[in-house]
């Protein structure tokens, strides 16, 4: 039996040939050494994202989500709900919140519910994989599969918004959480700590909506990694990951920048450090090539 | 006027901070504004709102009604939760920023054209129509969502991002002919029917 399982919600992005198809293949790869169980939630739904509010309004959006959380009850029950994606886990515990503090809103979500032959009876807890990596397993029983360290590569740990705020990983401030520098540490690279960027908002969705104005936020995360000496930026968010990496390009030719640095997830740094291989990591999911990881994990 | 928007004026006369308490998501905690400024302040695209958070609270209670809602400022939310965190007074800003935009998009109100209002109604439809995000898909309805040779513009000045989205396997092409979807989705298109029906009996909401 596994050491710790959990009913899982990859969200959207996750899926095969989607935009953070490659953190869940690091994310697999990582679980498999921890001996943790992940189960994918039986035809779980997209959360709604962030952006969803907008068509769709507050009802539908948690219905969306206690859709996923009465599927989980229903087919895995007893376990808490592990997502990857910041986004995702953000939705999701925001309807958990409001659903519990609201008999209403709670009876108003079972009727719609009921329209799918569901039913939502508020049990299990919706958490992050970076809480459940730090809070269920610590740094210290992550440190003992390590067998390769990332000595000498500079990470500079962009945290971003959504596992950062309104919520956070426990113990962490909103201002300068420190847990990504921890683990970037951990697998022994060298931790930015003066990275004045790292909980600076990317933009979200609106890079698509609003690119200027997100390309200047963008503009800030990569060029103050790279004034501190960071070779690579390492997040524990999909649309941190996305934007931060699919818009240097774009940056470059608004601003005359020359920026080319790598933006991975904690998942691909700790694959690499318990020894997988760079296709294992997803590092072959990169736009920007992570030529220095990928050479650690191709060594023997 | 929209009907839903003449009713609306009818139904709460000139007591607007009433209208969002009662139908705009966490509207009721507007009157908890200290208009203190953090928010504002906070607010990482501010520079780009014709009224921030804190004074479109201010125009709330001065009942300036027409002019918060046919304004584009809180469209400009990334939903970052900066202000939340950072508010004395714990409201949960963010959700009624949200909650605005979503009102008067309701009501016809919001401005037409406004992209992040174009955006976040793709996407809902994108992701309600099968269950979950199509992103080929949603990418192609919003490149071409200014019509066709628009549409190429856009593609084209994103062509090195998709093509090298698609080289990373992280775009597939195939998902034009479906994609990812949930097999429950009959039940979960009956279960949103629903869901608005109950959200428009809660907030009389009529059209
Ligand atoms: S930070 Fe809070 S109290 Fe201060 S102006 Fe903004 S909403 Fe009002
Ligand atoms: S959540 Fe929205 S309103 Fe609040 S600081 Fe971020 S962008 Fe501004």
């Amino acid at each position: 039996m596994a050491k710790k399982e959990y009913a899982f919600y990859p969200g959207c992005s996750s899926q095969k040939g989607a935009s953070a198809s490659n953190y869940l293949t690091s994310v697999n790869a990582m679980c498999e050494t921890l001996d943790i169980k992940l189960t994918e939630i039986p035809d779980w739904n997209c959360c709604g994202a962030s952006i969803g509010y907008a068509e769709g309004g507050e009802l539908p959006r948690h219905v969306m989500n206690a859709r996923n959380f009465a599927l989980a009850e229903d087919n895995l029950p007893g376990q808490q709900i592990v997502a990857t994606c910041a986004a995702c886990w953000l939705g999701a515990r925001e309807t958990k919140e409001r659903l519990d503090a609201s008999s209403q809103l709670m009876a108003d979500t079972n009727e719609a519910l009921k329209e799918a032959g569901l039913n939502y009876k508020g049990g299990a807890d919706v958490r992050h994989m970076v809480e459940v990596l730090i809070e269920d397993f610590g740094y210290d029983e992550l440190k003992k599969p390590v067998v390769k360290s990332l000595e000498g590569i500079k990470f500079a740990g962009y945290v971003g918004c959504q596992t950062n705020r309104p919520f956070g990983i426990d113990g962490e401030s909103f201002e300068n959480p420190v847990y990504l520098d921890k683990l970037v540490e951990m697998v022994g690279g060298e931790a930015i700590a003066a990275y004045d960027q790292k909980v600076t908002c990317c933009g979200g969705a609106l890079a698509f909506s609003e690119p200027e104005k997100s390309q200047k936020q963008i503009k800030d995360i990569v060029e103050s990694a790279y004034d501190h000496g960071a070779e690579m930026i390492v997040t524990p968010c999909p649309l941190c990951q996305a934007n931060v990496e699919i818009y240097q390009s774009d940056v470059n030719k608004r601003y005359g920048t020359k920026f080319n640095i790598p933006v991975l997830y904690y998942s691909q740094l700790m694959t690499v450090a318990y020894g997988g291989s760079a296709k294992q990591a997803g590092l072959d999911g990169q736009l920007i090539k992570a030529s220095k990881l990928e050479q650690i994990a191709s060594k023997k | 006027m929209s009907d839903a928007n003449t009713q609306a004026v009818e139904k709460y006369r000139n007591n607007f901070l009433k209208e969002v308490s009662e139908r705009v998501e966490e509207g009721d905690w507007v009157k908890m504004c200290m208009q203190c400024g953090v928010c504002s302040g906070s607010c990482p695209l501010g520079s780009a709102w014709a009224h921030p958070p804190q004074e479109i609270f201010m125009m709330i209670r001065a009942g300036k009604r027409e002019e918060v809602l046919t304004s584009d400022s809180m469209w400009m939310c990334t939903s970052c939760y900066n202000c939340i965190v950072r508010c004395p007074r714990k409201l949960p800003i963010t959700h009624i920023m949200h909650g605005l935009a979503n009102y008067a998009h309701r009501l016809g109100l919001a401005p037409k054209n406004q992209p992040t209002r174009v955006l976040g109604t793709l996407f809902w439809n994108n992701a309600i129509q099968n269950g979950r995000i199509n992103e080929l898909k949603f990418s192609l309805a919003l490149y071409f969502k200014d019509g066709f040779s628009q549409g190429i513009k856009n593609a084209l000045a994103m062509k090195d991002a998709g093509l090298g989205l698609l080289k990373a396997k992280r775009l597939n092409p195939f998902e034009i002919f479906g994609g990812h979807g949930c097999k429950g989705k009959k039940g979960i298109h009956a279960m949103l029917k629903k869901a608005q029906e109950i959200e428009a009996r809660r907030k009389n909401f009529t059209a």
